[in-house]
């Protein structure tokens, strides 16, 4: 794989034009009739036709309460779903009983957080899950909100202490003091594969070598990895993993927790109620067995159908081919970046162990008024925090810029990008 | 372009050169404030004199960090309101706010910040513009209340 693509002398590895036939709202116009480059996959992908067919032809033939019901069609549907469902498990290498559907990645991030509160008065059997006060909970100072905000609460809910590995300047994480930071106290290691915000991507096997042998759980935020290059889950040996099916060409209002199947048989349940159980009394309830155990109420079907084609989409192309076109996209966009004067790339500068979403500062220019000179140009980004507020205090800035590329974007778009950074500079020239 | 239409001429300048700036004592209350979609933040001091009945704005001091819009409205906002009357600032707020929310608005009353009218074309920026007034609107409130506390 080419490390360092600094040209577009090199030919992507995807066929955009043929790509792009296939997402209708790319071929959207915005901001007075001019074309839409869309820069920003890492917060929600835009969809396919398939998707959007797939959802549609499971409403207007198939739609029906899954897991009931008695007739033909509620057959057809809990097969659509549970289809769905062997999809996205063989997708990340997992098995069927091994994927949860949530309504999005956060939920299945606090369904693991909440089933650890949940083991203290869950009987023996959720021995593994306990967690309380001495014992100790890490995260990295790179996490989402997603996989931050829930670990804080669990502390508080628990009385165990909240510790974090941190980032080093160039932004990526700093694990000198893994041993220290992931004490023999600790009973769960979150953390994120790939960052929303800077790009980096982690490495899996020393944190969780590290948090195995203190006995320590192991989560994966995958919502930015799993979308954008080939991952297994079971082979990065994490415990437990979520990601989103928006992020990934897929319907908003799915996402997926997934779990080792000797770990979810004895995880206590989060959210409870129909579905969830095997026998109810009056004054007690004892649960099926997972995924259905963490799928209280009316899952997400159309969604789920939706996801599946999703995946197939991904797979006809081939993760490894996205992989090596975001690539070849990001080494260009870096590189044409960093040619612009003033502007600073918030994370790391090269693309070794780096990912498509690249965050920038321009000098003398907050990232919101860059972004407002952007969209005047059609190019849509992301500006802010991205949800990753302690990443922007411990690198120094308010906010940043972020563009984040998918399998429809080519480098015309990165000139696009580049070209409208300075058109921002031109406009507020003389800012400081 | 609508570019031009957004960002007149007197925000770019109140951005490049912003008026009150800093904070200062002595003070009757101070706010915090972020806009927590961007993380912009403010922290405002309002000093008030002159009757309870109705006591005047003496003194608004802030230190922010943010946008274009941000910043400008907060300093087009502390030049007006400067030496006002509470009753008067808090009316200018409500206008202030209505012409975000896309009514016309009063040039005669809201003076300079009639230039940022083109916001309320842009429902992600109306925070941004809004974040100093609402600091204002708070830090009013709490310093009436500490003064009729102190004089009850």
């Amino acid at each position: 794989m080419t490390l360092n693509v600094s040209s577009n002398d090199v030919a992507l590895p995807i066929d955009v034009e043929r790509i792009r036939a296939d997402f209708p709202l790319l071929g959207r116009t915005v901001r007075g009739g001019q074309p839409l480059v869309y820069l920003d996959t890492a917060a929600t992908s835009q969809k396919p036709f398939s998707v959007l067919d797939a959802e549609r032809e499971f409403y207007e033939h198939h739609n029906a309460a899954v897991h009931r019901g008695a007739h033909q069609i509620a057959e057809e549907a809990t097969d659509d779903y549970e289809a769905a469902r062997r999809a996205v498990a063989a997708f990340v290498g997992g098995t069927f009983e091994e994927i949860v559907f949530t309504k999005n990645a956060t939920e299945a991030l606090n369904l693991v957080a909440y089933a650890m509160s949940n083991a203290a008065t869950s009987g023996e059997s959720a021995e593994r899950f306990r967690i309380g006060p001495g014992d100790r909970i890490v995260v990295t100072e790179m996490e989402h909100h997603a996989n931050l905000v829930p670990w804080q609460l669990l502390a508080q809910r628990t009385g165990a202490e909240l510790a974090w590995l941190s980032l080093t300047d160039d932004g990526r994480l700093d694990l000198s003091d893994l041993e220290v930071v992931v004490n023999d106290r600790t009973k769960v290691v979150a953390f994120v594969h790939q960052s929303n915000i800077l790009g980096t991507v982690n490495p899996v096997a020393p944190i969780v070598a590290r948090a195995h042998a203190v006995g320590a759980l192991t989560v994966l935020d995958a919502c930015q990895s799993v979308p954008h290059q080939p991952v297994d889950l079971p082979s990065l040996n994490v415990d437990l993993a979520a990601f989103s099916g928006h992020k990934m060409l897929g319907p908003t209002g799915i996402g997926v927790l997934w779990g080792r199947r000797e770990l979810l048989a004895t995880m206590p349940p989060f959210i409870s109620g129909g579905s969830m159980i095997e026998l109810v009394t009056m004054a007690h309830t004892t649960f099926a067995a997972p995924p259905q155990r963490f799928e209280a109420g009316s899952p997400p079907v159309a969604q789920a159908v939706g996801l599946h084609a999703a995946v197939d989409y991904l797979q006809r192309i081939g993760m490894s081919t996205i992989a090596a076109h975001e690539h070849a996209l990001t080494g260009y966009a870096l590189d044409q970046l960093q040619q612009v004067p003033g502007v600073q790339i918030i994370g790391p500068s090269d693309t070794v162990d780096r990912g498509g979403a690249v965050s920038f500062t321009v000098e003398g220019i907050h990232p919101h008024d860059v972004g407002q000179v952007l969209d005047d140009r059609g190019i849509a980004v992301r500006v802010g925090h991205h949800c990753a507020w302690p990443v922007c205090r411990r690198l120094g800035v308010p906010a940043t810029t972020r563009a984040s590329f998918g399998i429809y974007n080519d480098y015309a778009d990165v000139d696009a990008l580049a070209s409208g950074v300075r058109a921002a500079q031109a406009f507020f020239g003389g800012a400081s | 372009m609508k570019l031009e239409s957004l960002y007149q001429e007197i925000i770019l300048d109140h951005y490049r050169r912003p008026v009150g700036r800093g904070l200062r004592a002595p003070f009757d209350a101070e706010v915090h404030h972020v806009n927590p979609t961007c993380g912009d933040e403010i922290s405002l001091r309002v000093r008030l004199s002159g009757s309870a009945d109705d006591p005047v704005l003496d003194d608004i001091s802030y230190e922010a960090q943010g946008c274009s819009i941000s910043q400008a409205a907060t300093s087009v906002m502390c030049e007006m309101l400067e030496g006002a009357s509470v009753s008067q600032a808090l009316e200018r707020q409500a206008e202030f706010l209505s012409m975000m929310q896309g009514n016309p608005p009063d040039e005669e009353t809201l003076g300079d910040a009639v230039a940022f009218a083109g916001v309320a074309q842009y429902p992600a920026r109306i925070k941004c513009a809004l974040l100093g007034w609402m600091a204002l609107k708070d830090a009013a409130a709490q310093a009436v209340d500490h003064r009729t506390k102190e004089n009850a």
